[in-house]
């Protein structure tokens, strides 16, 4: 089916097979490996990108709904030699260790920080009311849909952390 | 063959005049994985469009293929090929040696009509594109012909056979010195089955050059991996040339290879192009290995001033009924505490259930948390410390075979853990402290994890751009090879860092064994140190023999190293300039480490203290983990940052142990319950809190001349027992079968009256 699609400031207009995942088709036609898949099903986050500036896991997306959307991933976020901050960060705090949950890592951490800018709660949030604000909390429990069986879940969140000081 | 004595005298690591040793840079290859371009197995380059490879696997625990009708799939869309037992191409039979000195033997797949556990490869499909290749699958039809399966590990224990060529360690005598112990604990415990679960299931990429087929497979060990498919395929194993550049974890469950391999290698043979061939996450958990469920028994007999008199830890657990593999449980326990009489020893159920194997600490992870928790115990009977009971039983020589130890540091660790952590802080009366709904407690254990030391070689050339370039057959699992390999010959070479490249995980290269068994860094490390040796040796015999050369008739030993250049006084010659007058290909030279002599006769451990508080929620019965702490002594570290986020992460592992892993066979089909993330609860984010460790300073001089260790599994090894025993701190509920699941929470602390 024909499909539009902007990836990483690229257009592409594609026949893709009906039943190809957002996942396969980034890693298998457009040749972006860096979207991991470790499950194919929803419940690793190693594939997590950003479709319109919001986190999804491509393994559960059909690369046909995306027809017009703009996909961000991990290949996108450094301009040049210059690193996205969350992957500078994630290098310094040593955020990784095999690496293959990375990738959805740092683009689940863009799409949190994003959330975190439009005021958007989650379960860690205490006051509903007031504006939300980037604790511990709020990202262990928002970067949750990305395993890591490495477990540098300790260097994550200083990663996150060092990062979104680096933004405030 | 060398002595540890030949390891004393100085040298440039434990020197560590540029400081590169210990100092905690960056991942190697950091770069490349936070920028999604290191590629795995799967995502390799190819020389042309790959195909793309389907496993199909069994669904009966055990008995026969009765009928298979590919032809359906055959004529599928964008299908290639289909292959059942009855037309895949020949290999070589299970197990077969054409080369005697091969690490490993054939490992065929689809070999026969027999199916020995569910989830075992039945058919392959190889198609155009992924979504054709697994779309045939359903068009393929299987009629099998079941057999009796034994499947319950349960209700085989009580008949648990001895382990072939084992027998159980005895010291003193048990019975009587555990009958005459004033104070006694007599607890089983049980460990259930676990998964790996790497977040990459193995791959592998595959493609033929001429009689030669390269391939790109997620494996841990490469010699082991290169020498089975040769012998699959019966042919020599210089025909085979594999590489495993990027590994996305292992754990030990990546330490053989899988049908993924076998299968890419011989379809891409078959249809002359570049194959993939990746298992799916409900395949990972069958057909590879797993961890095997462990039922330990502890006695422990003791004095009223908490003396051990009488020790003992038997262990029953379970492998695939082919198989060798056991998971040994009680090992650690005979080099851990001071006690005269001494009963160790495992005991072996036969399953026709997918493979056990090694998973993160084999031994002792299970196993620590048994013993570890019945010194809890003990130390609860006797209203003594756990640390004080520990402290009394520290033995000052290897209470199993009474040799001396190489360092041990394990009181050290407990004392250092207990005053970071606030260990006075905890009231040792259990159920006395209140958050609200939660319970709170406090609880510790220690670990300890054997060290090793194996052959290995590397390679390095040095060339006219001034680079040193280290090539080893090893791999980087996300232990950090690459960064510690580049360390080390940096420091060696007196070079800096940005001068230093690490090429790994290819067959090509002067072999190393690989990744497991906490044995990497030492392994890996010191044949790279000795080939670093042999390079100064080489560059200083080149500079002192050139009349070209400033350094020309000097001594060779006298040489330094340092910035780039080779120095004598006030006279050094940069090493590019020493590179490129040897040629155009710069100096190459390998060098090799072997174990010394007399390494054994040391006890050489890694330890540590691990120490935890939770919250029990007293409506729930969910434990939450509110900080952990563990200080470790594991060598000289080579770069502080790498060896932390090893030892933490194998902290959490213990985490996931304690409270939420676990798989279970089901009994009609010989499945596992979790076949997903979903079902099987590794750790995630929102489970670690508050978690940190400490590497104490150490040297051990008679590990290996760099006096460094592994940690890779240390900080696994008791972890879970600290959480276990902080349970029972915080509620006064012991449970002992693990995962502490709050059905299980919730049933004892009800049957309390809590
Ligand atoms: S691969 Fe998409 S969530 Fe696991
Ligand atoms: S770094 Fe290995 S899974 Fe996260």
């Amino acid at each position: 089916m024909r499909t539009e699609i902007r990836v990483n400031g690229v257009d592409h207009a594609v026949d893709v097979d009906t039943r190809t995942s957002l996942l396969d088709f980034l890693r298998e036609q457009l040749d972006l490996k860096g979207s991991k898949k470790g499950c194919d099903h929803g419940q690793c986050g190693a594939c997590t990108v950003l479709v319109n500036g919001v986190r999804i896991n491509a393994c559960l997306s059909l690369a046909v709904m995306h027809d017009g959307d703009e996909v961000t991933t991990i290949e996108g976020l450094a301009s040049g030699e210059a690193l996205h901050p969350l992957q500078q960060a994630f290098l310094t705090e040593d955020a990784f260790q095999c690496g293959y949950c990375t990738p959805g890592q740092i683009c689940s951490a863009v799409g949190l920080m994003a959330e975190i800018a439009a005021g958007q709660p989650s379960e860690a949030t205490a006051d509903l009311n007031a504006k939300v604000v980037l604790t511990d909390a709020e990202i262990r429990e928002r970067m949750s849909g990305n395993l890591c069986r490495c477990s540098a879940y300790p260097q994550i969140l200083a990663a996150v952390r060092r990062a979104a000081g680096a933004a405030a | 063959m060398s002595t540890v004595r030949d390891w004393a005298a100085p040298n440039p690591i434990t020197e560590n005049r540029s400081g590169l040793i210990g100092k905690p840079v960056d991942r190697y290859e950091g770069r490349l994985k936070v920028t999604g371009t290191a590629p795995y197995a799967f995502e390799v380059e190819t020389p042309s469009a790959p195909l793309y490879g389907h496993i199909v696997s069994a669904t009966i625990a055990r008995g026969r293929i009765a009928g298979i009708d590919l032809s359906q799939a055959a004529s599928a869309p964008g299908v290639v090929l289909v292959w059942s037992h009855l037309n895949v191409p020949v290999q070589a039979q299970r197990g077969a040696k054409l080369n005697p000195r091969s690490q490993r033997g054939s490992n065929p797949a689809l070999g026969s009509d027999r199916v020995e556990h569910y989830g075992q490869s039945v058919a392959f499909i190889l198609a155009d594109t992924p979504e054709n290749a697994r779309a045939a699958e359903a068009r393929i039809r299987i009629t099998y012909e079941a057999s009796d399966a034994d499947l319950d590990f349960g209700s085989f224990i009580d008949s648990a056979g001895p382990v072939p060529g084992e027998e159980d360690a005895r010291i003193g005598d048990f019975e009587a010195g555990y009958s005459a112990s004033a104070v006694t604990v007599d607890a089983t415990w049980f460990s259930p089955l676990q998964n790996h679960a790497q977040m990459e299931p193995c791959a592998t990429t595959a493609w033929w050059e001429g009689d030669k087929v390269v391939v790109h497979t997620s494996i841990q060990m490469v010699k082991g991996g290169q020498h089975a498919l040769a012998e699959t395929l019966g042919i020599p194993s210089d025909r085979v040339r594999l590489l495993t550049r990027y590994i996305g974890g292992g754990f030990g469950g990546k330490g053989q290879s899988y049908d993924d391999l076998t299968l890419a290698a011989l379809a891409a043979r078959e249809s002359g192009r570049p194959v993939r061939v990746a298992y799916t996450r409900r395949q990972m958990f069958q057909a590879t290995v797993h961890r095997p469920a462990v039922q330990m028994r502890v006695r422990l007999g003791a004095d009223g001033t908490g003396r051990l008199n009488a020790m003992a830890l038997e262990a029953v657990t379970h492998c695939a009924r082919n198989s060798t593999f056991v998971e040994h449980a009680a090992e650690f326990a005979r080099n851990l505490y001071a006690a005269p009489h001494r009963l160790t020893g495992h005991r072996l159920v036969r399953l026709d259930i997918p493979h056990a194997g090694a998973m993160r600490a084999p031994g002792e992870a299970p196993g620590m948390l048994s013993l570890e928790c019945a010194m809890d115990e003990l130390a609860d009977r006797l209203g003594m410390d756990p640390i004080a009971l520990r402290i009394r039983n520290e033995p000052e020589v290897d209470p199993d075979n009474a040799k001396p130890f190489s360092i041990r540091q394990l009181v050290r660790c407990m004392q250092e853990g207990a005053q970071q952590f606030g260990w006075d802080r905890r009231n040792p009366t259990p159920g006395a402290v209140r958050d609200g709904r939660w319970y709170v407690g406090m609880g510790m254990a220690t670990a300890i994890r054997g060290n090793f030391l194996l052959p290995a070689k590397a390679g390095l050339r040095l060339t006219g751009d001034g680079l040193a370039t280290l090539t080893q057959g090893m791999t980087d699992i996300g232990t950090g090879t690459y960064t510690i390999l580049a360390q080390i010959t940096g420091e060696t070479l007196g070079l800096p860092l940005d001068q230093v490249r690490v090429e790994l995980g290819d067959s090509d290269m002067p072999p190393a064994p690989g990744s497991g068994g906490q044995f990497g860094a030492a392994t890996a490390g010191s044949a790279a140190f000795e080939t670093g040796m042999v390079m100064r040796r080489r560059l200083a015999e080149l500079a002192t023999s050139d009349p070209r050369s400033p350094l020309y008739g000097e001594d060779p030993l006298l040489m330094d190293f340092a910035n780039g250049n080779i120095v004598l006084g006030n006279r050094s010659e940069s090493l590019a300039t020493l590179a490129s007058r040897a040629g155009p290909e710069g100096v190459y030279v390998e060098g090799s480490i072997s174990p010394a002599a007399d390494a054994r006769d040391w006890s050489q451990h890694t330890y540590g203290a691990q120490f935890a508080e939770v919250g029990v929620d007293s409506v729930t019965g969910e434990v939450r983990l509110r900080r952990m702490f563990g200080v470790f002594a594991a060598g000289r570290i080579l770069n502080a940052k790498l060896a932390k986020s090893q030892i933490t992460g194998g902290m959490i592992w213990g985490v996931g142990a304690a409270l939420t892993e676990s798989n279970a066979v089901d009994p009609r089909y010989g499945s596992f319950l979790h076949q997903d993330l979903g079902g099987y609860l590794a750790p995630v984010h929102a489970d670690i809190v508050n978690l940190d460790a400490v590497l104490l300073d150490e040297a051990d001089d008679k590990a290996n001349p760099m006096g460094i260790k592994g940690v890779g599994e240390l900080g696994i090894c008791g972890s879970g027992a600290a959480i276990a025993n902080a349970v029972y701190n915080a509620c006064g509920v012991r449970l002992r079968d693990y995962p502490l699941t709050p059905d299980k929470v919730l049933a004892a602390l009800e049957a309390k009256g809590l």
